[in-house]
């Protein structure tokens, strides 16, 4: 279901700070909605953690609540000193996680 | 035997106003431990994540809509001043919608290596309300910023 976006630009200059935007398809169900026929609550599953590395080194990471909206977007900045690979990881309250890669050339 | 009755519609109109009383006083009491619920519910959250740190005015900027038609998605941008380096930089920032059933709406963490302590998402707000940033700086000070944001739709389930 849930199918990870990433924009990252293709070539930088060093030590340039680049804009990076992430988009995953997902409901982030926050467990307060109540199922229109049963009248029960829909149970909590949201995407909670993301994580960004460059070239293995943590970069940002964010953990997100039920107040973030569907689809969640997330847009962030990173140092880039030289080329390398960029790796993506959002991980789902239940466990299960998805990720992406993306290569930058530095000159 | 006039009188008689006259007296038991008095004791009845007094037993029915008494009991109104009562019941207003009821009702006074359980909104008023609701709203407080509601106002601490955030400030208890906060305390959860950076402790007893008094957080200073300043640093902390939120760009928001000032009327958000659709509280289902509600852009929002929120950057804290920092030159970024390793020895100064925003390490964390939390952000709380005051008067969602769930205030805490994101943390993002920081590293030197981000360059720039921005980040924009996408909230739900409930309702119209404060929606405020908490920065923590890699020296433990505690920044805030506060934007209040009008909501025509709330977009928190029901």
């Amino acid at each position: 279901m849930a199918k990870p976006r990433v924009k990252v630009p293709k070539t930088a200059k060093a030590g340039d700070i680049i804009l990076i935007k992430t988009l995953i398809s997902h409901k982030m169900e926050n467990g307060l909605r109540k199922d229109k026929k049963t009248g029960k609550p829909i149970p909590r599953k949201i995407i909670s953690d993301f994580s960004a590395k460059f070239n293995g080194k943590e970069v940002f990471k964010a953990k997100l609540h039920g107040g973030i909206s569907a689809n969640p977007y997330l847009a962030f900045n990173a140092k880039v000193p030289a080329s390398g690979e960029f790796e993506f990881t959002w991980t789902e309250d239940t466990g299960k996680t998805w990720s992406a890669k993306k290569s930058i050339t530095v000159s | 035997m006039a009188e008689k009755i006259q007296i038991e519609i008095v004791n009845r109109r007094d037993f029915v106003l008494g009991a109104s009383a009562v019941a207003a006083l009821a009702t006074l009491t359980t909104l008023g431990s609701g709203e407080a619920l509601a106002k601490s519910n955030w400030a208890d959250e906060m305390k959860a994540l950076i402790g007893d740190a008094k957080p200073a005015t300043g640093k902390v900027s939120l760009e928001l809509p000032e009327i958000a038609e659709n509280g289902n998605t509600v852009p929002f941008t929120v950057s804290a001043d920092s030159p970024m380096t390793a020895a100064d930089h925003v390490k964390e920032m939390h952000v709380f919608a005051t008067g969602n059933p769930v205030a805490h709406v994101v943390s993002l963490f920081f590293t030197p290596e981000s360059g720039k302590a921005t980040a924009t998402s996408r909230m739900r707000l409930g309702k119209t309300q404060d929606v405020v940033a908490v920065a923590v700086m890699s020296n433990g000070k505690v920044y805030m910023g506060k934007r209040q944001v009008k909501v025509t739709i709330g977009g928190c389930g029901g």
